[in-house]
């Protein structure tokens, strides 16, 4: 018999709505929502019944307009936001047989520090902007249980020298640093204890092209080096382009279209990814 | 005019509610257990969280005992006593081993404290990760979540900005192998008396209205890397300036006329014990 082999990380129905909703949204088949909001009772669904399998050293890249629940997802699965419903599993926690939505906050604190590393858009969502770049870094490796301070100093040295943080500013906040800076400093501690999924939020949004190729080059050599899943949410094509292997299209909070990148930008399937390549050219 | 206050200031339903929060901190050992602070006749910040405590557990037969600071003298100890005093006619005393209950500010006595015993600290920041994260809904999840990397984390960015672990007092604790505490602000010299006490160890916040308590013989670990253990402030080679001792938690004083330092004990009934036993000994030999 064939092993199939086991997606690293798999997302199942993963819905999120803010708000009650009522009569007229409740059943997803015949809710009639204007984009992804019920003009009755004003819930907004930012994920309606979001499912795709991410396999190990894959990246797959999400694209569509602000406000088509990207981000949305990716705090979801990050447990920066409780999903309403739906299942995830994660291959590396308990041989992926696990709903990780319905694990306790302890487990779920446990998986964010051990198995999983995400980078914001915003780095002070991600950053201590007060504690020095080095002390960011050390910061995820305490929580995933390391007590060594020379072990810990020297990962971060490697780590922030991969990043390009020259070794003489280490021990600088971040709020002096640039946001490409700060922008690679999260990268590095994203990545501080080696977890298995990396979750990218808009991470080369608002640099400057030049930091924004050195950015996707660290991301892709790492990737390469490390072979870590990657979720990468953007909506800039050129960078889904360069990275990701599959993508997924959003929009209003569902899944319009998904397949190999090359498929989907050369040849979109969906009006509305018909429109994003095309407004790519 | 004479006012006739209720035996130890509070009426008994405030020393009910005091005493129910400290049973709960003592079945809790390390957790912050809020309570219902009063208003006291001496301002918050200045030890109205150890006078609610000794207040709510004084009893006829108590023998109280106040230290600011390894000092029975400071004016702060000598009030503290006589507000106890005055509400209570209980009797006070010096000396750390008659006493059944001792406020203290910041110090844990030289002489081992034995069962039977009860240590009330002052403590002005109860919560150990408050400079990590300040809200305090956040920080009781941490608690809950036993999630302390923010406390390690402090430590880490002493050791990266200074070579080492830079806290002079207050340095956190994990109690019980459960909850980080800050074991409020004695010097690292006496965290190791908190380990595995004789006598019951509480600990009150008049202003942030927290009571938490380390029972005896509770584990009580300084929070440490591998690489860089904890250590006390050290003495070594010191001697006090009075008494002779070594070992002992020293005040270092500069003497501006001969423009030396010189130390001296910073407990000071212990300092004052030794002498006496000294001069005992030295009239006994003379006679």
């Amino acid at each position: 018999m064939i092993q199939m082999e086991q997606p690293m990380i798999s997302v199942q129905h993963l819905n999120k709505q803010f708000g009650p909703g009522c009569p007229h949204c409740m059943n997803p088949a015949s809710r009639k929502l204007y984009k992804n909001f019920c003009t009755v009772c004003h819930t907004v669904y930012s994920c309606q019944d979001v499912s795709f399998d991410l396999y190990p050293g894959e990246i797959i890249g999400v694209v569509g307009e602000s406000g088509s629940g990207k981000s949305t997802m990716m705090r979801c699965l990050y447990f920066d936001q409780e999903a309403t419903s739906g299942e995830v599993y994660l291959q590396a926690y308990k041989d992926g047989i696990r709903n990780l939505f319905a694990e306790s906050t302890q487990q779920k604190r446990y998986i964010r520090n051990h198995l999983m590393g995400k980078v914001y858009q915003n780095p002070m969502l991600g950053l201590r902007m007060d504690f020095t770049s080095i002390g960011n870094i050390a910061e995820k490796m305490i929580a995933a249980g390391s007590r060594r301070v020379s072990e810990m100093e020297d990962r971060g040295m490697e780590l922030l020298e991969k990043v390009h943080i020259p070794l003489h500013r280490i021990k600088e906040a971040p709020k002096h640093f640039s946001g490409g800076m700060q922008q690679r400093v999260q990268i590095a501690k994203a990545l501080s204890n080696r977890p298995p999924v990396l979750l990218l939020d808009e991470v080369t949004t608002g640099l400057d092209l030049s930091v924004q190729a050195s950015v996707l080059d660290l991301i892709k050599a790492l990737q390469r080096e490390l072979g870590i899943s990657i979720v990468l949410v953007s909506h800039d094509l050129g960078v889904v382009r360069m990275l990701a292997d599959r993508t997924l299209v959003m929009l209003d909070g569902k899944v319009v279209e998904e397949g190999l990148t090359d498929q989907i930008l050369e040849d979109p399937q969906e009006a509305y990814t018909q429109q994003l390549v095309h407004s790519l050219l | 005019m004479q006012i006739n206050y209720n035996f130890a200031f509070f009426d008994e339903s405030s020393k009910r509610e005091i005493r129910r929060a400290t049973l709960k901190a003592i079945a809790v050992p390390g957790y912050q257990v809020p309570f219902a602070s009063r208003e006291m006749p001496i301002a918050r910040g200045w030890g109205t969280g150890g006078l609610q405590l000794t207040l709510s557990l004084v009893g006829l037969d108590d023998i109280v005992k106040v230290i600011d600071q390894g000092s029975d003298e400071s004016v702060n100890a000598v009030s503290i006593k006589k507000l106890v005093q005055n509400t209570t006619d209980i009797r006070t005393t010096d000396e750390t081993a008659k006493a059944t209950l001792i406020q203290s500010r910041h110090r844990v006595p030289e002489i081992p404290l034995r069962a039977g015993q009860i240590l009330v600290l002052q403590v002005p920041m109860p919560e150990p990760l408050r400079m990590y994260e300040p809200r305090e809904a956040e920080t009781k999840k941490l608690h809950a979540e036993k999630e302390y990397s923010g406390a390690w984390l402090m430590l880490f960015e002493q050791i990266m900005n200074y070579g080492s672990m830079t806290t002079g007092a207050d340095h956190p604790v994990m109690v019980h192998d459960r909850y980080v505490m800050a074991p409020s602000p004695i010097p690292k010299f006496d965290n190791a008396k908190l380990n595995s006490s004789e006598a019951l160890i509480l600990l009150g916040a008049g202003r942030e209205k927290k009571i938490y308590a380390v029972p005896p013989y509770t584990k009580v670990v300084s929070l440490d890397f591998e690489d860089y253990p904890f250590e006390t402030e050290s003495f070594e080679d010191r001697s006090c300036r009075l008494c002779g001792s070594t070992g002992v938690f020293m005040d270092e004083l500069y003497d501006d006329a001969s423009g030396t330092a010189y130390f001296q004990c910073n407990d000071t009934s212990y300092c004052l014990e030794r002498m006496n036993e000294q001069s005992w000994r030295e009239g006994a030999e003379s006679r």
